[in-house]
């Protein structure tokens, strides 16, 4: 298949950004200087000054039309900046962007908003900001207001809508481009699920002809769009490939979460002892044997068994799978009561995955004890994938003549 | 289809003269999103207000009517005008007016804009544009006033008045061309604009605003260096069918304007992007 056309470069781009206001500014003034008497100051590149840091660092990439990039990161790594860079809100320090067609940024949805006008006169000002003329808003506002779903409200001063009505306006409007270069910072949040469906819808209607870069704290939206992940960290590239998993995968890793927390305690049972295959923080490979064993101590004795749920959560603290004892009737001597769970074969996908353990009364599901994040595991595979579970399956696949 | 190419990079190496292309070649292109943004600030002006209009033009008649008072209770005494000194003063204060608004329109508009600015990527000349047409409307209405002084005090009106539209495009044209310069510091200092609108109203007194240049002395000559000066008495002396003196101060002023708005749209816009990332929003 043919390659289809780049339409955005970006070689060795890199940023600088000042921490305190007052050098800031002061450098803005030298900035303004030095940019009128051009071809001056050219040492001082790729030199910070006093109080300066890279807030984006040597980034390069290629974009094809049908692309999406995935940029990803933690707060404060550079992204949004980068996003400003490639929609020519400000100038790189060092390197080059080159960009062909036009260029649509989801920023900030109905940024230009006026709050005491009406929703159909900001349909026209933000429209007319984004670049439409008046006969385009003119063809267009009726299927803008239905997209936004806002009819009934269209008339009223804009500061009394929802903070959803107004993303729903700003992509609504904004949605109307017909761009080649799309950029979309996490913007899309807001909206409740039938809006983000219907964002989605658009995004995949404008994918097959447009490059997208879409910025997103959101792995799941990731994973959808991209097919390719930039991962950045304190402005640099930390990971960038096209194995998307992977990336949103080196994403996880740098957080841990993984604190103990307990939720409820009566003060009856306490947890003493807790592993995983003998041992904490274990590592195993998918569909081997996951063996739990949990000690927990009984302040008080003639307490019947209680009822044990271990819920398992995924790197994005989704509750995945669980498993929960049967009612048995066992006397214990001892205060000391042993759980060993084993579940066999499991089927996790590759990543780092947590339980939580609550136990209640068998007879009225009253709380006795629950945990958060007991214990962390990993698990290996040779394949990497972002869903939580990677199937056993038997795959048949036969040629069949036409008949 | 050819698409267009887009580069940004630090030495942007462009000769002023494409600059200056792109910027008139933007500034044309964004005539409808100009009047929308005029529009936008208009309506949103006088929507939230109950007396709307009136504020555009209550400062300076609240000026003139000070100047009327001190003059007619003798506190003051000053040199005859040649027209009604009501009038003379009411045309001083609503003209200087017009020229404080379009040197403060470039840096009021662009600054109002910060929301958009750091997140949408539009033509900036659209600004510029934006606050000329709210500068016109805003001061139809002063102009309305002025014209109804002249008939009241019986001035009349002389045949000189026709050149008066055009008289007062110039003093938007100046006042734009010396925001454009003193927009970009300002966006970075709020100093700048304090400083411009205390330096105004002290040069007030340095202009034939509410009195005529005196016979000699050294106000006399701080008056006929001002370059407000003759913008002022021109636009005035049309008015009143007056003989108009310092022609050619003002001719050769307004020459001056036009290569220096020419590099005063320029620096305005490569010190955009320079702004954008020093600011807030």
């Amino acid at each position: 298949m043919e390659e289809k056309e780049v339409l955005i470069k970006v070689e060795n781009l890199s940023k600088k950004f000042c921490k305190d206001l007052k050098t800031s500014l002061w450098y803005g003034v030298k900035d303004l200087c030095s940019n009128i008497i051009t071809n001056k100051n050219h040492d001082v590149n790729g030199v910070l000054r006093l109080k300066e840091f890279w807030a984006v660092k040597d980034i390069n990439f290629e974009l094809r039309r049908g692309e999406c990039l995935g940029l990803i990161g933690h707060n404060g790594a550079g992204k949004s900046t980068l996003l400003k860079i490639l929609n020519g809100l400000i100038n790189p320090d060092e390197g080059k962007v080159t960009i062909k067609g036009r260029v649509c940024a989801l920023i900030e949805l109905g940024a230009g908003f006026n709050p005491i006008l009406t929703g159909r006169e900001n349909i026209y000002n933000n429209g007319a900001v984004l670049g439409f003329s008046r006969n385009e808003i003119d063809l267009k506002v009726e299927e803008i207001i239905d997209f936004a779903e806002v009819r009934e409200f269209i008339d009223m001063p804009v500061q009394n809508y929802s903070s959803g009505m107004k993303v729903r306006l700003g992509f609504a409007v904004a949605a109307q481009m017909q761009p080649d270069v799309l950029i979309v910072d996490e913007v899309l949040a807001v909206g409740d699920l039938g809006f983000i469906l219907k964002c989605f819808k658009k995004m995949d209607q404008l994918l097959p002809h447009t490059a997208v870069v879409f910025v997103s704290h959101s792995m799941p939206m990731i994973a959808r769009v991209s097919n390719q992940i930039l991962f950045m960290e304190k402005g640099e590239a930390a990971f960038q490939g096209k194995e998307v998993s992977k990336g949103i995968n080196s994403y996880y890793s740098r957080f841990n979460s993984s604190d103990q927390n307990t939720m409820f305690d009566d003060g009856t049972v306490s947890l003493i002892k807790y592993s995983i295959n003998k041992k904490n923080n274990a590592t195993l490979q998918r569909g081997e044997d996951l063996n739990i064993e949990l000690e927990m101590e009984f302040k008080e004795q003639n307490l019947n068994i209680p009822f044990i749920y271990i819920e398992f959560r995924d790197k994005e603290q989704r509750p995945i799978a669980a498993v929960f004892s049967e009612k048995m009737n066992i006397e214990f001597i001892d205060k000391k009561l042993i759980v060993s769970i084993k579940i066999p074969k499991v089927l996790f996908a590759q990543g780092v995955y947590t339980y939580d353990l609550s136990v209640s009364h068998h007879e009225n599901k009253t709380p006795i004890l629950r945990i958060n994040n007991v214990d962390v595991f990993q698990i290996e595979s040779e394949t990497e994938m972002w869903v939580p579970f990677h199937l056993e399956a038997d795959w048949q696949i036969t040629g069949k003549p036409n008949d | 289809m050819e698409l267009k190419i887009t580069v940004y990079q630090k030495t942007n190496n462009k000769r002023i003269g494409k600059l200056l292309r792109e910027s008139f070649s933007d500034m044309y292109s964004s005539r409808f999103l100009a009047k929308q943004l005029a529009i936008r600030d208009i309506k949103a002006q006088y929507r939230q207000s109950f007396l709307g209009i009136i504020w555009a033009f209550i400062t300076p008649l609240s000026t003139a009517l000070v100047w009327i008072i001190l003059s007619n209770s003798g506190t003051l005494s000053l040199t005859d005008t040649g027209v009604p000194y009501p009038v003379f003063v009411f045309s001083g204060t609503l003209l200087w007016s017009i020229v404080i608004d379009a040197i403060n329109a470039p840096m009021l508009n662009t600054n109002g804009a910060r929301g958009i600015l750091s997140k949408i990527n539009f033509p900036k000349e659209a600004l510029i544009l934006s606050g000329v047409y709210k500068l016109i409307s805003n001061s139809l209405i002063k102009i309305v006033l002025l014209l109804f002084f002249l008939i009241v005090y019986k001035v009349g009106l002389h045949s000189s008045i026709l050149l008066f539209p055009l008289a007062f495009l110039a003093i938007i044209f100046f006042g734009t061309t010396i925001g454009l310069f003193i927009t970009p510091l300002g966006m970075l200092y709020n100093d700048v604009g304090k400083i411009v609108s205390l330096g105004l109203s002290f040069l007030m007194y340095a202009t034939p605003v509410v009195y005529v240049i005196p016979k000699s002395g050294l106000l006399k000559t701080l008056m006929e260096i001002n370059p407000l000066t003759p913008l002022l008495l021109t636009t005035r002396n049309l008015l009143f069918g007056q003989h108009i003196e310092y022609l050619a101060y003002y001719f050769g002023l307004l020459a001056a304007c036009i290569p220096l708005f020419f590099i005063g749209l320029v620096f305005y816009r490569i010190s955009i992007p320079i702004i954008v990332e020093r600011m807030s929003a």
